[in-house]
């Protein structure tokens, strides 16, 4: 392992497990365990995974009022913040002036008022900070809470592993927050995930998270899963992959995450780029991200150009490969608008080959969320 | 009949007149799942070295090149029907295709299974 690379709290316990390490986001991180990619992913989907994704961000916007953190980091996201309610959690981006996506992320709001908690990407959290700090009204502030460790459990059989340690958890809602107590440690918990499944994220000081992941990993329904599986399940559930499928240069329009923002942010503007996603919305962005269903058995990856049938160039997969749990080849990627229709026949060149493929509907995967 | 491995983890075994190519139970460990093979027509010619095949696991695509000049008489659908066989018996059932070698003397300069395993394990 080089020295540059930085560890999470669970690096041990990823070694000890037998992972197979890599470097992601600039930490090594387990790419996938003894049970392999193509378990790991049926594993989750059939009963529970436990992903550690220690390395995200997280950090928070401080004020002295609800509504004054909300309007402080609405001048940085188009999402709507100020009704955000207690407890409850969003997804959002974080644009830059042209209206390119700086990063996408989680806000959520809990108990203390005047206090947004963010989580995100590992890889783009230095700069995310950077620019929050630089752009921020000095009415509210950036505290960044390094010293935390965050675990993901995700999986129909999360609910009922994790109501074990923690009474309750099970009621919560997709997309809610709690500050409650697995066994005798306290956490941060939401009901979300990154994988299209039911399940929760759950933030705990650094030096706790071997003991709850061990804990966790403890019940016989649960596995470790690693960054491959991760990323194939991500790609079944149609999520957006920071630096892939969404970037600087796209909108969220055109990455089609317009849920990312709130009607009246877009009526009202006043966050970077508004401009630009203002003009989307009424005419329609000229390219849009995609699902993408190939013919044959062979998997479409990262950079593979998209034709119309006729061979002219009309975009690229962002995202592909194989989908454990589709049984066959998945795509995403972004296509001129006026191909993007479902059920539009296309074609992928692979390997020089043009295969045939068609624009499908995303999920590939249905979302399983708990919605109560 | 002795195995000779190329550093690339193909293997190659003679078979009659006709060499057997697969790739190596220690390349199909590192792949993890393969889940697509892509595999040549029978009659294409390759000189060693070309890109001859493609393994896909769930993560990565990965070239597979001729060990051997010669010519495709054989390929081997059923790994084509089922990836995943090359995870459980890539030196046996997963074989790969059958080739006519146009020059069998380039089979010396391989790898035998000893040189193989210290390849393998240093690699």
């Amino acid at each position: 392992m080089p020295q540059t690379l930085k560890t999470t709290p669970l690096h041990e316990l990823h070694i000890s497990l037998g992972a197979k390490m890599v470097e992601f986001a600039g930490y090594d991180m387990p790419v996938q365990y003894p049970l392999g990619v193509m378990k790991e992913h049926l594993h989750t989907r059939e009963k529970a995974g436990l992903f550690d994704v220690s390395h995200m961000g997280q950090a928070a916007i401080i004020a002295e009022t609800h509504e004054a953190a909300a309007k402080a980091l609405e001048t940085l996201v188009p999402g709507e913040m100020q009704k955000l309610g207690a407890w409850r959690q969003r997804y959002t981006v974080l644009l830059n002036d042209d209206g390119g996506i700086i990063d996408d992320l989680m806000v959520s709001r809990s108990g203390t008022d005047g206090m947004l908690s963010i989580v995100v990407n590992g890889a783009c959290k230095e700069k995310d900070y950077a620019w929050i700090k630089e752009r921020l009204p000095s009415s509210a502030r950036l505290e960044r809470y390094d010293d935390r460790g965050l675990i993901a459990l995700q999986g129909p059989g999360a609910a009922a592993v994790l109501a074990k340690h923690a009474s309750g958890v099970e009621a919560l809602k997709f997309m809610s927050v709690a500050q409650t107590k697995i066994d005798d440690v306290a956490a941060t918990i939401s009901r979300s995930g990154y994988t299209g499944e039911d399940g929760y994220e759950i933030s705990i000081a650094a030096d706790d998270t071997e003991k709850v992941a061990r804990l966790l990993l403890n019940d016989a329904d649960v596995e470790p899963i690693g960054l491959g599986a991760r990323d194939s399940l991500r790609l079944e559930a149609g999520l957006c992959l920071y630096g892939h499928d969404i970037t600087d240069e796209t909108s969220p329009i055109e990455g089609n995450i317009r849920f990312a923002t709130g009607k009246r942010r877009r009526e009202e503007g006043g966050f970077p780029g508004a401009d630009r996603i203002v003009k989307e919305i009424a005419e329609g962005p000229s390219r849009l991200r995609v699902g993408i269903l190939p013919s044959g058995r062979a998997p479409a990856r990262e950079g593979a150009e998209i034709q119309s049938t006729d061979g002219v160039t009309i975009g690229a997969v962002t995202s592909g490969g194989f989908g454990p749990s589709v049984g066959g080849p998945v795509a995403m990627g972004y296509v001129s608008t006026e191909h993007a229709a479902t059920g539009t026949d296309i074609q992928l060149i692979v390997r020089g080959k043009a295969l045939p493929a068609r624009i499908a509907d995303m999920p590939f995967a249905p979302h399983r969320y708990f919605r109560g | 009949m002795t195995v000779m491995y190329t550093k690339d983890h193909e293997w190659v075994r003679a078979d009659g007149d006709l060499y057997v190519i697969g790739i190596s139970a220690h390349a199909a460990e590192q792949l993890g799942d393969v889940v697509f093979v892509e595999l040549p027509e029978t009659g294409k010619t390759f000189a060693k070295g070309d890109d001859m095949a493609v393994v896909e696991s769930v993560k990565a695509a990965s070239d597979v090149y001729a060990p051997i000049s010669g010519e495709i008489m054989e390929v081997n659908s059923a790994v084509v029907d089922e990836p995943g066989k090359i995870n459980e018996d890539a030196m046996g059932a997963a074989w790969f295709v059958k080739i006519k070698p146009s020059n069998a003397s380039e089979i010396d300069a391989l790898m035998d299974e000893a040189a193989y395993k210290d390849f393998a394990e240093n690699s």
